[in-house]
């Protein structure tokens, strides 16, 4: 009993040890992001650009105070049930902002827990409408999915002339048929005829479906998918000779896309947030960022492309920081007073938001293409919605 | 100690129970992650009880919980839903079918009816088969059930694939905590029922019971109905604690944890559940979250702490468990003060032997 | 003509998934024959396969990363039944399959830890992942192979349980666990065997899935896993050309099924398969009838 009661003790002396002691005041950032489930590579790069917008600039400066920005990470595991425990922890953890988080059934799921406490949140790249519908609390960078549907509907019929187009959807993906859904009605709209289906979950064999696609001859394919589906999509399409373009939303744009369809004939279109290139400087410095570190390439998908949630990561990072300032105090509600007011001017475009919401002022969105060859994005067009 | 007692004494610790949790609440922020933790394993308590009743009172081992779980969920947030913001939910299907609600106990018990529903068209003939044969069959009806839940044919009901929400929810941990408590309140008087004698009889051995006189086939479905009422009321809970409702979180892992939160409890205890659904909770959720994060004493990092270590230690914590404690914390005993007591005074006479002795 | 240039590509992903299926669903069969276990990991088991595939080709070429993971899937199989299963052999069959159910966890957050997270992409081996025109039909080599590997793999199994001492031993315990005891059959090596020969098969079944589907992650081997296991019932648990038919069956039902637009059901349909064979003829296909033993 007392040899136990010795460890207790020596364990506790360890874990009170390693906590930090700064002299400094600390302002924390909550960073609510999937590390694991089926969202899990997305969200790691969506924290990747967070992490080095706070390398880069790790204190701020409010009300004529310097504080340490502190970033406190907790896993939503993508899951809906896990969500509301990991955003109290960083209710708990006395975050004054928090940012997140990829996919938007989590955040939805998180909202009730971060209103209740009154902190503010700035969604990256959760791009359903109802994340931030009839709430004052919840803000959001990035476009919504009736814009993005429809700004690829435009592109597929505008582009490729297609009046036939293939919907896949994942069952039970709130994004992915939800985007479906848009896409189909704006395409629709437009005198086009859809073919829709969808895959449950844990799906490895997309054999068929591309099958029924060919069989169709739809002139695209549109498959709004977590990247893990992507990958396998990629695969079988290739494999079957699939000579349509295909078509998707802002998850693809990602690395491992373009790896996936490395060598192959197809043609893969996406629409995103970010182009890379557009910022010279960015780009080199958070490339070296990425490569100076094991963990963080490994974090990246293996090597040192910049991925639009990236980008947005970092933007919503400095949007966080702006409203810091404005607020001119660490205190939750004044940051969420603030944010509405708040405009910053990132590598993604301009930032503000809209005052009903708090969605944000986006119009444009660009469009993509995987080059096979040189396995990088080449720029197709900005696209917007008339 | 005598039964009157006994029960007095277990009654005070209830009522204590219940004051300390409502002190909690006055005393922490309502939203600091114990009393979240504390709503989740109110509701994941409710629901290992139920299945409690089923794999460790009856002997059927049925994988279905996750399955009635939904049922549960989606027709306490489709009941419950107000009017006015159906259209905004059921934004893709013109709101929806249902242009009605329903109050918040009416939903719930609704939920439990429903998968008592299921259940029975379920047990008719699923019951039929033995141990593993009646586990795979049915895993196999709940996944049946996601995907029927998840087709959009039915969204005008269920919303297709998208959430359920803006049902209403509950704030405060006592909701949760006196909800579960009646229905686990109710499960155990089933237990010590005619009924429950019965049950135990059919889990001891089924042909003696049948032997006995016992209806196996009506005794069985009872159970199976009794499990999944209490698992589709833990469902419309579990969907306030999370706020939406999505077909694709009640996957077969969810019965798989929750079975191993029986197993951890005890097959066969109440209590253990009760205890063990905590237990799990906390340590999966909250006090071991720091082994996601990187850590360094001094300038030292400490190794293998990165995302998702947190799970490996937990799931390795569970096989020992599973290997060398068979038997779970409690075993098929139940907690009583009385237990407590004829522990200590057989302690005590242990002592005396011992000093005795010498 | 043209019905069939439409179909074709379904029929043939059918059956190459159907073989698939088929190696792991011997491993199911072979287990639950002589331990009465359903063995939940055995799907994680062969999810690990590929993992461990994808970690050692990126140092080791080809040749010698395809017989490691061989041998390490191997080497897995073996572990999990001495640590989790043999301990429990006494003990009720819950325990077992609880058992079962935590190593399938464990594995899975294993798989979590060492991959981060990230889907990782299987190296595509040369020559069966080339692409191949049939008929209307560009498929990949591996289509084709998978079937006619799988018959020769279960001809030589067949081969060594009915002409071999070993063989033997299996079918004897098989039938009669305590009696093959008394009679002095070593159990454990029987049951490790057992183990062994799974765990090849999965491997090689992973080595050819993952081929056709070059992308893993942790909850790769929960749905093959289960769809094999309902092959194996549905072909008669315990028999091994049963597995092998009730997996074709079903990995060809699959994707008509999904030719037919009915994609929402495809997973529930393999399940309503199960529940109706359990119901109509509990045996399976080709299973002995039991007697219940009290």
């Amino acid at each position: 009993m007392r040899k136990l009661a010795a460890l207790a003790l020596c364990a506790t002396m360890c874990i009170a040890s390693v906590v930090p002691v700064s002299a400094a005041e600390t302002v924390k950032i909550g960073v609510f992001e999937p590390a694991s489930g089926d969202n899990g590579a997305g969200g790691k790069q969506e924290t990747l650009g967070i992490q080095y917008a706070n390398s880069e600039t790790p204190t701020v400066e409010i009300d004529g105070v310097e504080y340490d920005v502190e970033l406190v990470i907790v896993d939503n595991e993508s899951s809906t049930e896990k969500a509301p425990t990991a955003a109290s922890e960083l209710v708990s953890n006395g975050v004054s902002v928090v940012l997140g988080s990829y996919g938007s059934g989590v955040s939805i799921a998180a909202s009730d827990i971060f209103a209740e406490a009154g902190i503010p949140v700035i969604g990256v790249t959760c791009t359903n409408p109802q994340v931030t519908e009839g709430n004052t609390h919840y803000f959001r960078i990035c476009f919504l999915d009736p814009f993005q549907g429809t700004v690829l509907a435009n592109f597929a019929s505008e582009n490729f002339e297609a009046s036939k187009a293939y919907v896949l959807t994942k069952l039970g993906d709130d994004y992915s048929v939800g985007l479906g859904y848009y896409f189909e009605e704006a395409f629709t709209e437009l005198g086009g005829e859809v073919i829709s289906d969808t895959f449950p979950e844990g799906t490895a064999d997309f054999t068929s479906y591309i099958t029924t696609a060919i069989n169709e001859g739809v002139d695209v394919i549109f498959a709004p998918t977590s990247t893990e589906a992507a990958q396998l999509i990629i695969a079988t399409a290739s494999s079957q000779g699939v000579e349509v373009p295909l078509l998707a939303g802002d998850t693809w744009d990602s690395n491992v896309i373009l790896n996936a369809a490395e060598g192959t004939d197809l043609s893969v279109y996406v629409t995103t947030f970010y182009q890379e290139g557009a910022n010279e400087e960015f780009d080199t410095n958070i490339k070296e960022w990425i490569n100076a570190d094991s963990t963080r390439l490994a974090n990246n998908g293996g090597d040192d492309t910049v991925a639009a949630v990236t980008a947005m990561g970092y933007d919503a990072y400095y949007t966080a920081l702006e409203a810091l300032k404005a607020a001119g105090s660490t205190d939750a509600a004044a940051v969420n007073e603030a944010l509405w007011d708040t405009t910053y001017t990132g590598v993604t475009g301009e930032i503000s938001f809209e005052s009903e919401n708090g969605d944000a002022n986006r119009d444009t969105a660009y469009v993509k293409v995987a080059n096979t060859e040189t396995v990088a994005w080449d720029f197709v067009a900005e696209q917007g919605v008339q | 100690m005598s039964k009157k007692t006994n029960a007095v004494i277990s009654a005070v610790l209830l009522v204590a129970l219940c004051a300390f949790v409502m002190i909690l609440e006055q005393v922490l922020p309502s939203t600091h992650i114990a009393l979240t933790v504390l709503k989740k394993s109110c509701i994941y308590a409710l629901v290992a009880v139920s299945m409690n009743l089923l794999n460790g009172f009856t002997g059927l081992f049925s994988l279905g919980q996750a399955g009635f779980m939904l049922i549960g969920a989606y027709t306490y947030g489709a009941l419950t839903i107000p009017v006015a913001d159906r259209a905004s939910v059921y934004q893709y299907f013109d709101g929806g079918i249902i242009q009605f609600s329903v109050p918040v106990f009416v939903g719930l018990l609704a939920a439990g009816v429903v998968a008592a529903i299921f259940a029975w068209l379920i047990g008719l003939p699923v019951l039929r088969l033995k141990s593993d044969y009646l586990a795979i069959a049915t895993l196999g009806f709940a996944e049946i059930i996601r995907a029927i839940f998840q087709w959009d044919k039915l969204g005008v009901v269920t919303n297709g694939s998208n959430l359920l929400r803006k049902f209403p929810t509950f704030n405060s941990v006592m909701f949760p905590l006196i909800v579960s408590g009646v229905c686990i309140a109710v499960i155990v008087l089933v237990i010590n029922s005619s009924y429950g004698r019965a049950f135990r009889a059919i889990r001891d051995d089924e042909i003696a019971a049948e032997a006995m006189g016992i209806n196996l086939a009506k005794h069985k479905r009872m159970s199976f109905c009794i499990s999944s009422f209490f698992a589709g009321v833990g469902g419309g809970l579990l969907a306030m604690y999370q706020t939406s409702i999505q077909a694709s979180t009640f996957k077969s892992a969810m019965t798989y944890e929750i079975l191993l939160i029986v197993v951890i409890g005890g097959l066969g205890s109440v209590t253990g559940s009760c205890l063990a659904s905590f237990l799990y909770i906390a340590c999966s959720e909250w006090w071991l979250r720091f082994l996601d994060t990187e850590m360094y004493i001094g300038s030292f990092k400490v190794p293998f702490l990165r995302s998702g270590f947190r799970k490996v230690v937990f799931s390795v914590i569970i096989m020992i468990i599973v290997l060398f404690y068979r038997k779970g914390i409690m075993g098929d005993k139940e907690f009583s003060p009385a237990r407590v007591y004829n522990w200590f005074q057989k302690k005590k006479a242990k002592k005396a032997g011992k000093e005795a002795a010498k | 003509m043209d019905f069939i240039n439409r179909n074709l590509p379904y029929l043939l992903a059918g059956i190459s998934v159907g073989g698939q299926y088929a190696l792991i669903a011997i491993g199911y069969t072979m287990v639950y024959g002589i331990l009465r276990l359903i063995n939940f990991a055995h799907g994680d088991i062969f999810m690990v396969a590929a993992l461990v595939l994808v970690y050692a080709s990126a140092s080791l070429p080809l040749y010698l990363s395809i017989p490691l993971t061989i041998v390490a899937t191997v080497v897995l199989g073996l572990v999990v039944e001495r640590v989790a299963y043999k301990p429990l052999r006494s003990a009720p069959r819950m325990s077992v399959m609880i058992s079962a159910i935590g190593v399938s966890y464990l594995l899975q957050n294993l798989a979590l830890y060492v991959t981060g997270g990230l889907a990782q992409v299987v190296p595509s081996i040369p020559f069966i992942s080339d692409s191949v025109q049939i008929g209307s039909a560009t498929t990949k080599v591996v289509t084709v192979i998978t079937p006619i590997l799988t018959i020769i793999l279960v001809f030589a199994l067949m081969q060594l349980i009915n002409h071999t001492k070993i063989g033997m031993a299996m079918r004897a315990v098989a039938n009669d666990f305590e009696t093959s005891r008394l009679m002095g059959i070593k159990i454990n090596s029987v049951i490790s065997i057992t183990f062994v020969l799974g765990s090849f098969l999965a491997a090689i079944g992973a080595l050819l899935y993952f081929t056709n589907y070059p992308s893993v992650v942790p909850t790769s081997g929960a749905m093959p896993g289960l769809k094999a296991f309902v092959a194996a019932v549905f072909g008669g648990i315990g028999s091994i050309p049963g597995a092998v038919i009730g997996a074709f069956i079903i990995g060809i039902c699959e994707n008509i099924i999904k030719g037919l637009g009915w994609t929402t059901f495809s997973d529930a349909f393999t399940f309503a398969l199960l529940i109706i064979v359990l119901l109509v003829k509990p045996t399976g296909l080709f299973g002995e009838k039991a007697t219940d033993k009290v």
